[in-house]
């Protein structure tokens, strides 16, 4: 049996864990589909072919890509407090996670518009359509069941790093599990926590796999 | 209605420069449906791509419909393409809508008002029969099906002139067949110009007014139909009618006769026989109607030693009939 006082402590940090996620899912989503459209319409034979560039964005993405989090999040901390004016906290965990997954989701959406067919986009270019058509009512759109189910993985990829939020003091389920739980040898806490993670990843995988069938048609 | 001056296409690929399109002339009267045949590599495909500036050609003019295409900035040229409607052969639609969406589409490239688009995606659907399949999506369609969303988008903005890559070479032949008389009949309600390129015999019969034989990115015959077939040792009229391999028929001498055109409705055969007293052995042979023509070769033998041999060749070829010795 788990004492009402853990209760409220797994229910803070579940809720801690939502609002980082939920508001590094918004910020990297959006930041993501943006570099990940920019790096296939900047390619050789793009849409907006300009190949010094897409060299220079996938070299920062890689970089990006590479870094371990808990460096990265150490690494960042005077662009942390420059944009939220903090280094510790909830909040100020957010910068960390949201700069790694914006590279993470950047590469997925490149490669699932890179799914869409080269045949499509002539066929859209033959109707006379433009750049700006044929990003949004080409690419974008067929590639949504693939940006649904890249922007899953983003979420319990987040879910995973911001068990390493603590270390900046931004608190959720890992950094529970960590500090209660491993730490301090409060074993049915971990447990709790734990399986409370295994229960929020095996909802969110559902969901997505559930948006991204609805959404493919082939 | 489609003119093509000089046109020149070399892609630097890493194992050196190709020259796709080296040097084509082509003119596409109104009404007329032209094809481009010839192996894959030959460069038709470039050269077709290069019509709606899909693909920028390095030197040469490319005309549609009055309008000096290859001179034009990327925005006019937008609108230009707009007039060409064009059908692939892997039928290029979106996955992520139906049939009528697919269609929609087209319309709403162009900018048509939604409360307008309804109503001609039904008119469009009912184009191409396809009326019941409006609401199917593409993976639920067959390959003809397919096709014929494909047409119907292509026709969305009116256009007068279609540009058609392989469209029936991804379909089995009753299917082909099928596009084909949809496409034929489309012509003459439309009065649509179309340029097709095919790798396929049967389109050309049953489709193409003209035609021209593209071989490492040249013209290599072209023309119309009829005076093609009927050219002394036309390639075309040998892929369209193969006789096989010449067999060797004792005392006899073997010759492939073209019949196209008015010529090709003469009773040669008891003609031979009556007028120069020769046996004809129809060895081969293969008539057909065309699109364009009734047209046919037929390989025959002729007793080698006949003394009414000469005269009766002379007599074939005066008479408009291709006459060669069977090769």
């Amino acid at each position: 049996m788990i004492a009402p006082d853990l209760l409220d402590l797994l229910w803070q940090g579940l809720g801690e864990t939502a609002y980082m996620v939920g508001v590094a899912t918004l910020l990297s989503g959006a930041g993501g589909l943006l570099i990940g459209v920019l790096l296939v319409l900047t390619d050789r034979g793009g849409l907006l072919a300009a190949p010094p560039l897409n060299t220079l964005l996938g070299l920062i993405v890689n970089i990006g890509r590479s870094l371990p989090f808990i460096i990265l999040l150490v690494a960042i901390i005077p662009f942390t407090r420059a944009v939220v004016g903090t280094t510790i906290g909830t909040t100020a965990a957010i910068v960390p996670l949201t700069v790694s997954a914006i590279p993470f989701y950047a590469r997925i959406v490149e490669t699932a518009i890179r799914e869409v067919g080269r045949d499509v986009v002539d066929a859209a270019r033959a109707m006379g359509a433009s750049r700006r058509q044929i990003i949004a009512k080409v690419l974008l759109r067929e590639a949504r069941p693939g940006l649904v189910a890249g922007l899953t993985i983003t979420v319990v990829a987040l879910i995973g790093y911001s068990a390493m939020a603590g270390v900046v003091g931004g608190g959720g389920l890992g950094d529970l599990a960590l500090r209660y739980g491993y730490q301090r040898f409060e074993d049915d806490l971990m447990v709790g926590t734990v399986v409370l993670l295994i229960v929020v990843v095996q909802i969110v995988q559902m969901l997505g796999d559930r948006i991204a069938r609805r959404l493919s048609h082939r | 209605m489609i003119r093509i001056e000089g046109l020149r296409k070399t892609f630097h690929t890493q194992g050196g420069p190709v020259t796709a399109v080296d040097g084509v002339d082509l003119t596409v009267a109104e009404g007329q449906v032209f094809g481009v045949v010839g192996r894959s590599g030959a460069g038709k495909s470039t050269l077709l791509r290069c019509v709606n500036l899909l693909e920028r050609p390095d030197e040469g003019r490319v005309t549609v419909d009055g309008v000096e295409l290859s001179a034009l900035r990327e925005d006019r040229l937008r609108r230009a393409r707009r007039g060409i409607g064009m059908i692939h052969q892997h039928f290029a639609l979106l996955d992520s809508r139906t049939a009528a969406g697919n269609v929609s589409f087209a319309l709403e490239v162009m900018g048509v008002p939604r409360r307008e688009r309804a109503a001609r995606v039904d008119e469009l659907l009912d184009l191409v029969g396809l009326t019941d399949r409006a609401g199917a999506y593409p993976t639920q369609l067959s390959g003809g099906q397919k096709q014929r969303v494909g047409i119907a988008r292509a026709l969305a903005s009116r256009p007068r002139v279609l540009l058609s890559d392989e469209a029936t070479s991804a379909l089995d032949p009753d299917t082909t067949g099928a596009i084909l008389s949809l496409l034929r009949g489309l012509t003459r309600r439309l009065g649509l110009t179309i340029l097709l390129i095919t790798h396929e015999m049967d389109v050309v019969k049953r489709l193409c007014d003209a035609v021209a034989v593209m071989r490492e990115g040249r013209f290599v015959e072209s023309g119309p139909v009829v005076k093609l077939i009927n050219q002394p040792g036309s390639q075309l009229a040998r892929d369209i009618f193969p006789l096989g391999p010449v067999p060797t028929v004792p005392g006899h001498a073997l010759f492939d006769v073209t019949l196209a055109g008015p010529a090709g409705d003469a009773a040669f055969v008891s003609g031979l026989t009556r007028r120069h007293d020769l046996d004809v052995r129809i060895v081969a042979g293969a008539v057909e109607q065309l699109a364009a023509t009734r047209a046919g070769r037929l390989r025959i033998a002729l007793p080698q030693t006949a003394p009414g041999l000469a005269d009766a060749l002379r007599e074939l070829r005066t008479a408009g009939l291709g006459v060669e010795p069977a090769r």
